[in-house]
């Protein structure tokens, strides 16, 4: 019985954000707390000459200053392995202070730790560090002609080069093509809450409250940081301030902050400022793309050429996969995507919201609009002529595919039929006019183990369902409440969902729009065995009036267990617990995701339709409307999953029009700051409609949920661009669009 | 002795006691005088509602009222605010209700991680006050200095409007 799913509830940790009772991780209270400062490299290479900490040490309140001379080296670093695995995550495969060495700008030389925040932030400034500068490489341009064909991508997951069909001959046969560079500028997640570390031992037993989108990855990446055993670290994330990808992998800082807290034998918070944020949590990198499409006279796609280029730490062969739903997208027999990296002067890039898939999308689809411009067709025409009805890579069916229905009511909503193909034709004023549309993909992603809950059951009939994930905003503590109350059988206000703590059943980190279908799965499990377990013990029982029925004709509802066809016949969860002397009852749920090589394909889909305003005199680009209508499976709250659609399309809005940290000739990020990084304030909003169409997927998880964390922003940067031509006839294959492109 | 009370004592550059006015309580802390009302508040009155986001001025998440007017609390020192009457988030709820702005951010779901909100509301309830709730357009603009990085902009001016419009369930705003 389903009552609860789907409600457009508000959100269970709502009342603790709007009061600012909630507490982040760096407001955690504790007695005796010490603040630990970072102190970080002005130069992008070369060596720690002299690391001068005098007059740090001897500055007011300060209790020490760690550094790579002093700092005791604990464990080993883990390999890079997406948080999604479910075991250690370090987000790079490099751990600071450990010799004088220095790979990238902003790099943690040495950290302050005094009594106060202020004492602290006093001392780092007092810490002289003299360098040896050395050569470096931290852009496309700069590092091009050292570029190389790495075997393997994205931690060692993805073939650095993928083919099928012979796309050189079809590119050479092709009636019509298209070809073109694309370049991205490099982008900073910012969630306003920098991330924060609160380090606490107590003897050997270690707890952090951390910002984090997996509280077991920061639990199994400091525990192998620092040599400590995993059974002996809780890490707890009460709230979390936003993340984006930048809590999705572990970086330094809390095994820092757990280091510090160890030197001073005190609590001890870390928390990164703004400026640190930009070279601490990684970043998605700059890169530049070249697509070739060759496609017949009708507009059916023959090639897909699709080659990237860009820069990569020293230590990790990391790209964004930004070929990948490019390449799965539309039928094609013949495709050729090959990435290539630069090691550069630069940490780890990371997941940033839709990893790849924005970027790649983008190109993609400002490609398959201008292949709609040379053959004079409607571009939403073009893309149903190369609907992918399999998953062209392997020709495996897709678990449930709404695109047309998306594309059918995106068209209604946006009245595309109205629209007049030729550009630069419909004005406002000063203003012209444009519509642009274009598809969106994002991959169901398995996790790589065991997903855990467990639902607990009180003789007064209300309960508690556990499991370890963190809600950073995406509404998963709300959707859950909803889930277990519709497992159990309970009204929703009788459950309460306990989260956010790694000693409770083990979820991996919720990344890739995976922690909605995944924990959901763990809890509707647990919620149903609870209740099973219920039934059991009722039928079983010569005093309940449901003695010897079977269990199968049991159902639940309003906490009471009855009869289907005789609904007088039962009682309810707490008159079976009270009669049994039973103070609760309680199941653990299990659930294990299928492995990877025996599903069907799986994404959410979705159509974007974007109105946007240009005054090219002035070189300015509104963005008058958004409409997207996506495919996530089953919606567990329409609130919450149309809230994160509604982001994810204004973040593409954003990657579109505003979003760049520029590279500085001396290898820093030269606008890490809130002031001069651009991302949309309210005036840029506009009014978003979203629909969401379900379908009924019964390959990807139990509830059928395909994911609404990163879909929203995908192919809304090519909606845009292709909204400017639309308005303008220009077309733009960089990002961000800026005034200067639109003068 | 409070040396703050007196017209042009030095203060400073140690530690002094000075005099808070918060939410209608009065708090003696005893800070440097560079110490900012943001990090006053967090880290010497357990009054985490302000949020820090770039400690610069940049993002709204610290907004606050000192005198019913909103400031960012980042770039204000707290010494500064002796005499005056510093307004929080954690000032808007009496008797454990809900202000209207608190609860119409509730349903229309004007958030997502939170961070943002106890700065977005101390604009949102100033912005009626001082009269900047008149179309949409002003609403956007009059809200333009508080970040959301999730995005919930659209959702924000619908609370805004609910609450000035006294629709929605959540009533006028009091405040």
């Amino acid at each position: 019985m389903s009552t609860a799913i789907g409600r457009p509830l508000d959100r269970v940790d709502g009342p603790a954000k709007v009061t600012g009772a909630g507490r982040y991780s760096a407001e955690i209270a504790l007695p005796g707390l010490a603040h630990a400062v970072l102190v970080t490299s002005r130069v992008p290479s070369g060596r720690v000459e002299l690391l001068d900490t005098y007059d740090a040490e001897r500055a007011e309140g300060v209790l020490a200053v760690l550094h790579h001379l002093n700092l005791p080296k604990g464990g080993s670093v883990p390999p890079l392995l997406p948080s999604l695995f479910g075991g250690p995550a370090s987000g790079q495969t490099f751990f600071p202070m450990q010799d004088e060495v220095i790979h990238y700008a902003g790099q943690h030389l040495a950290m302050v730790v005094a009594e106060t925040l202020d004492q602290a932030e006093h001392a780092a400034r007092l810490v002289r560090v003299t360098y040896q500068e050395t050569a470096s490489i931290t852009t496309v341009e700069q590092g091009r002609d050292r570029a190389y064909e790495p075997e393997k991508i994205f931690a060692g997951f993805m073939p650095g080069r993928t083919t099928r069909g012979d796309a050189a001959a079809a590119l050479d046969r092709a009636q019509v093509t298209v070809e073109n560079t694309y370049h991205c500028a490099a982008n900073h997640h910012n969630p306003i809450e920098c991330s924060a570390t609160t380090a606490v031992w107590e003897g050997d037993r270690l707890t952090l409250y951390d910002g984090t989108q997996g509280p077991n990855a920061t639990l199994h990446t400091v525990a192998e940081l620092l040599n400590v055993m995993p059974s002996h670290i809780r890490v707890v994330t009460n709230h979390v301030g936003g993340s984006f990808g930048c809590k999705a992998m572990i970086w330094d800082h809390p095994a820092l902050a757990a280091l510090a807290a160890r030197a001073v034998h005190r609590p001890v918070r870390l928390a990164l400022s703004r400026e640190q944020m930009f070279s601490s949590v990684g970043h998605r990198e700059e890169q530049e793309q070249r697509l070739t499409l060759g496609a017949d006279r009708d507009g059916r796609l023959t090639a897909i050429r699709h080659h990237k280029l860009s820069p990569t730490s020293h230590f990790d062969d990391w790209a964004e996969p930004s070929l990948g739903v490019a390449s799965q997208m539309y039928a094609c027999p013949n495709y050729e995507g090959v990435y290539h990296l630069i090691k550069a002067n630069t940490m780890t890039p990371t997941f940033t919201r839709c990893p790849g898939e924005a970027s790649g999308m983008f190109v993609m689809e400002t490609a398959m609009d201008e292949l709609a411009e040379k053959l004079d067709l409607d571009p939403l025409e073009l893309r149903l002529r190369n609907y992918a009805e399999n998953e062209p890579t392997t020709g495996h069916p897709w678990s449930s595919k709404g695109l047309r229905d998306c594309y059918r009511r995106g068209a209604e909503l946006a009245r595309w039929s109205e629209r007049d193909p030729r550009p630069g034709t419909v004005r406002d004023g000063n203003w012209l006019l444009g519509w642009g549309m274009a598809s969106s993909a994002y991959p169901v992603t398995p996790p790589g183990g065991p997903q855990r809950a467990r639902a607990r059951i009180f003789a007064d009939g209300s309960a508690v369902v556990q499991s370890s994930f963190a809600d950073f905003g995406t509404g998963s503590a709300t959707a859950m409440t909803q889930v277990a109350a519709d497992g159990l059988g309970l009204p929703l206000e009788r459950v309460r969902v306990q989260y956010g703590d790694s000693d409770l059943p083990n979820t991996a980190a919720a990344v890739g729009s995976a922690g909605a279908g995944m924990v959901s799965a763990a809890v509707h499990i647990a919620a149903t065995a609870l209740r099973d377990q219920l039934i059991a013990q009722a039928v079983a029982d010569e005093r309940s009036p449901l003695h010897g029925a079977d269990p199968r004709q049991v159902v639940v509802g309003d906490g009471r267990m009855a009869l289907r066809d005789r609904p007088g016949t039962g009682e309810t969860y707490a008159e079976l617990l009270q009669r049994s002397f039973m103070a609760d009852a309680e199941a653990l749920g299990t659930w294990n995701p299928p492995g990877m090589e025996t599903r069907a394909a799986s994404m959410t889909f979705g159509a974007q339709f974007a109105q946007v305003a240009v005054d090219p005199e002035l070189g300015l680009c509104r963005v008058r409307q958004l409409i997207g209508v996506f495919d996530p499976g089953r919606v567990l709250n329409r609130k919450t999953a149309h809230s994160q659609l509604m982001g994810g399309m204004l973040w593409g809005m954003s990657h579109a029009l505003l979003e760049g940290t520029i590279m500085g000739p001396d290898g820093r990020w030269a606008n890490a700051s809130l002031g001069e990084y651009l991302v949309p304030v309210n005036a840029d909003a506009p009014d978003v409609l979203i629909e969401t169409i379900e379908t009924t997927d019964t390959v990807v998880n139990p509830l059928g949920v395909k994911g609404v964390g990163e879909v929203g922003m995908v192919g809304t940067a090519a909606a845009i661009a292709n909204a400017i031509w639309h308005a303008t006839g220009r077309r733009h294959h960089k990002l961000p669009i800026t005034v200067e492109d639109l003068l | 002795m409070v040396a703050s009370h007196l017209p042009d004592a030095v203060q400073g550059p140690g530690r002094v006691d000075v005099v808070l006015n918060v939410n209608g309580a009065t708090h003696v802390v005893r800070i440097e005088p560079r110490v900012s009302l943001l990090d006053c508040l967090r880290d010497h009155m357990n009054l985490t509602g302000a949020k820090k986001g770039c400690n610069q001025g940049a993002c709204g998440a610290c907004t606050v009222w000192v005198d019913k007017r909103r400031v960012v609390a980042c770039l204000t020192l707290a010494i500064a605010c002796e005499g005056r009457e510093v307004t929080t988030i954690e000032g808007m709820t009496e008797n454990g209700s809900l202000h209207a702005m608190q609860k119409a951010f509730l349903s229309e779901d004007a958030f997502q991680c939170g961070y943002c909100t106890p700065g977005q509301i101390m604009s949102a309830v100033a912005l009626l006050a001082e009269g900047h709730a008149g179309s949409d357009a002003e609403i956007s603009e009059w809200m333009s200095g508080n970040i959301c990085r999730c995005a919930a902009y659209p959702n924000i001016r619908t609370a805004i409007r609910d609450v000035r419009d006294g629709v929605g369930g959540v009533g006028r705003a009091t405040g």
